[in-house]
């Protein structure tokens, strides 16, 4: 099975770009191994924040799938298209990755 | 576009937020330290300890059921004749006062009639495991500790900090040297104590249970900067990992926790009991130590007697939904969720990289032979030999961080950060060397590490595997001399990537060369050209690097 994921990329300042990405998958699997799957097969300058994987324990992937706020590790891939964006209320880093750190466990002064 | 780097100054500076670097960062403040803990995710909540599922071994004394002696002398059989006695005394001695304390702090271990539950784990001579319900172990102790982190402002937090070297002045570490991830900021830390808090080295394995931000970080830091790493070759496979069908939000499941309340039954691919033919028992009860199921199942799997996906089958067909229900709780609604009944249907389960035994060498005061770098928890070599007891890594990780924070608080105290701007410059300019855009795929070069790892340096070697494991290695590393990108983009996983690859090329090496250097086998250790335990290999292996070069020898293993 293939799914077309539209993804919004771009950094402050930059104009939003959409690029578009088809990624083979198999029942079951989710949005970040989606993700993790066009880092490595496609452009590894995507960026996007996760750790535990898909244990859902870290809550480091919140991003917005299809118009709503997931994790992209619970979020299972269907065929078709999904279109995947950064957090709309959370300072945008790059990417899908977004400034969701408490305001004191962050480098201040940057 | 280089920018400045920023820089920072403390008393003490602790690199890596799981459960010892937290717990550091506490003891050092309460020794009235000021406290830099970085992380190279967010705070508390990447790491092992948010992904431990269940046990906590100590030899609580309530009820007159145990007693720290008995948790240490399993502790010693479970690593095989190579645990350095004085740590793993420490681990037993401290652990119940550190999970007293937890209780106290509001964890919530599992109690039953007002007495701490203790759950039945394999190696154990007795009930010692304590635990939080249901699987909630591991983030019931990161939320706990960062409760208490957010009360103590002498402990500064900085997440998003890839530490990318130790910083020397004669010898000494006098704090570190790292990347500002969100920002590409390159950033220096002036420190009178170090502690490497950084966890294992598990994501270097295609298939494990801890987070990504694990691949032996600590252990390439603490070698570079004249440490030595000890028992490197022993890398604990969990035999019981999920492996299908896939399981979204809750994966990798350990099955543990099933197991020591329901037993269970380990079939192979033909639905038949196996674990008999090696050597020890199933029966419906969970008795059978890590090393041996892991043997088992992968050599079912290599005689053709594996289940679909290539491991072994898990059933509780046997136990009812009330049983389940019981002993799972809503954990059952997140297997009916990803469309698994557990009463009509096996599981497949195969062994999956957990835990590494070995690590930076350290004192019972968690001091490292370089004055002012001290380490803790899994990052720590030593304490568990060549197999660890199940439930001693949230263990070890307070007890440890508890010890490195003290000494490192006493250290601070003693000379203040001695770091000029020579101990940080060389490595903020290696930082910032690099391509604009270098034509590779390094995600792409950790699944091929992650793959050589898995393949050549499992739970079963061969001088043979072991020396493709090293050429491949090495390929890898000089690939990426010449291929470094440039820093100072926000965000930039690629340039991360580096780095990791990096540092796990270089403790790749580690591991694979103190495993052909062991020609025996022993414990997590298993070498199929030579099997068996060799009396004479009762030692341990230290590694050095000297001129850029490893170096390992033989160290009598203390008594």
């Amino acid at each position: 099975m293939n799914v077309t994921l539209v993804v919004c990329r771009g950094t402050p300042g930059d104009a939003p770009r959409e690029e578009r990405w088809t990624v083979p998958f198999e029942p079951g699997q989710s949005v970040l191994d989606a993700l993790r799957w066009i880092r490595s097969h496609r452009d590894a300058t995507l960026a996007i924040r996760y750790s535990c994987t898909n244990a859902n324990t870290c809550k480091e992937c919140m991003v917005r799938i299809d118009g709503k706020t997931a994790y992209a590790c619970t979020a299972r891939l269907h065929e078709g298209t999904m279109r995947i964006e950064p957090l709309p209320n959370k300072r945008l880093v790059r990417d899908l990755v977004t400034e969701i750190a408490p305001p004191n466990e962050r480098l201040s002064g940057v | 576009m280089p920018v400045d780097t920023v820089h920072l100054s403390t008393d003490v500076l602790v690199i890596g937020s799981g459960g010892a670097g937290m717990y550091a960062a506490i003891e050092a403040a309460r020794r009235g330290r000021r406290v830099i803990l970085v992380d190279r995710s967010l705070i508390g909540r990447g790491g092992a300890t948010v992904m431990a599922q269940m046990t906590v071994a100590v030899g609580l004394e309530e009820g007159g059921l145990d007693h720290p002696e008995h948790h240490y002398v399993d502790t010693l059989a479970a690593g095989r004749g190579l645990c350095d006695p004085a740590i793993a005394r420490l681990l037993c001695e401290e652990g119940p006062a550190r999970i007293r304390e937890m209780d106290a702090w509001g964890v919530g271990w599992a109690r039953e009639d007002g007495a701490y539950k203790r759950a039945f784990a394999p190696g154990h001579d007795r009930p010692r495991c304590v635990y939080v319900d249901f699987l909630n172990t591991g983030p019931a102790v990161s939320k706990t500790l960062r409760v208490q982190l957010n009360r103590i402002p002498e402990i500064r937090r900085v997440g998003d900090l890839l530490v990318t070297a130790l910083a020397l002045r004669a010898g000494d570490c006098v704090g570190a040297v790292g990347l500002h991830l969100s920002s590409g900021r390159t950033v220096s830390i002036a420190a009178g104590a170090t502690v490497v808090a950084t966890g294992g080295l598990t994501r270097m394995y295609h298939r494990n249970s801890a987070s990504a931000n694990m691949m032996g970080d600590g252990y390439a830091l603490a070698l570079a900067a004249g440490a030595e790493l000890i028992d490197m070759e022993f890398v604990q496979f969990f035999p019981i990992g999920h492996l299908a069908p896939r399981l979204v939000g809750m994966d990798p499941i350990m099955w543990d926790p099933f197991r020591y309340k329901l037993g269970g039954r380990l079939l192979n691919g033909q639905r038949e009991e196996f674990i008999d033919r090696y050597g020890s028992k199933d029966e419906g009860r969970y008795i059978v130590t890590r090393d041996v199921a892991t043997f088992a199942i992968v050599k079912e799997v290599e005689a053709g007697r594996g289940s679909p996906h290539g491991g072994a089958y898990l059933s509780f067909e046997h136990c009812s939904e009330a049983e389940l229900r019981a002993a799972g709780g809503p954990v059952i609604d997140r297997l009916a969720a990803n469309g698994i009944d557990l009463t009509r249907q096996a599981i497949e389960v195969a062994p999956i990289a957990h835990y590494h035994m070995g690590g930076v060498r350290v004192d019972a005061s968690m001091a490292t032979r370089v004055p002012g770098l001290f380490a803790a928890g899994e990052a720590v070599g030593g304490a568990n030999g060549a197999n660890r007891l199940s439930g001693n890594a949230i263990t070890e990780a307070l007890v440890f961080g508890c010890a490195a924070g003290a000494s490192a608080a006493a250290q601070a105290e003693a000379g203040a950060t001695r770091a000029d701007a020579s101990a940080f410059r060389g490595e903020t300019d290696r930082l910032r060397e690099g391509n604009a855009a270098p034509d590779f795929n390094p995600a792409a070069m950790v699944e091929q590490l992650q793959a050589t790892m898995q393949d050549d340096v499992g739970p079963f070697r061969t001088a043979a595997s072991l020396e493709r494991a090293l050429a491949r290695l090495g390929a890898l590393r000089a690939e990426l001399s010449s291929r470094k990108p440039q820093t100072g983009r926000p965000y930039d996983g690629a340039l991360a990537d580096w780095h990791d690859l990096h540092t796990m090329t270089r403790v790749g090496e580690c591991v694979a060369a103190a495993a052909l250097a062991r020609t025996e086998s022993r414990g997590a250790h298993q070498r199929e050209d030579h099997p068996g335990l060799d009396d004479a290999w009762r030692v341990n292996q230290l590694l050095t690097l000297e001129r850029g070069s490893l170096r390992i020898e033989r160290h009598a293993t203390p008594q």
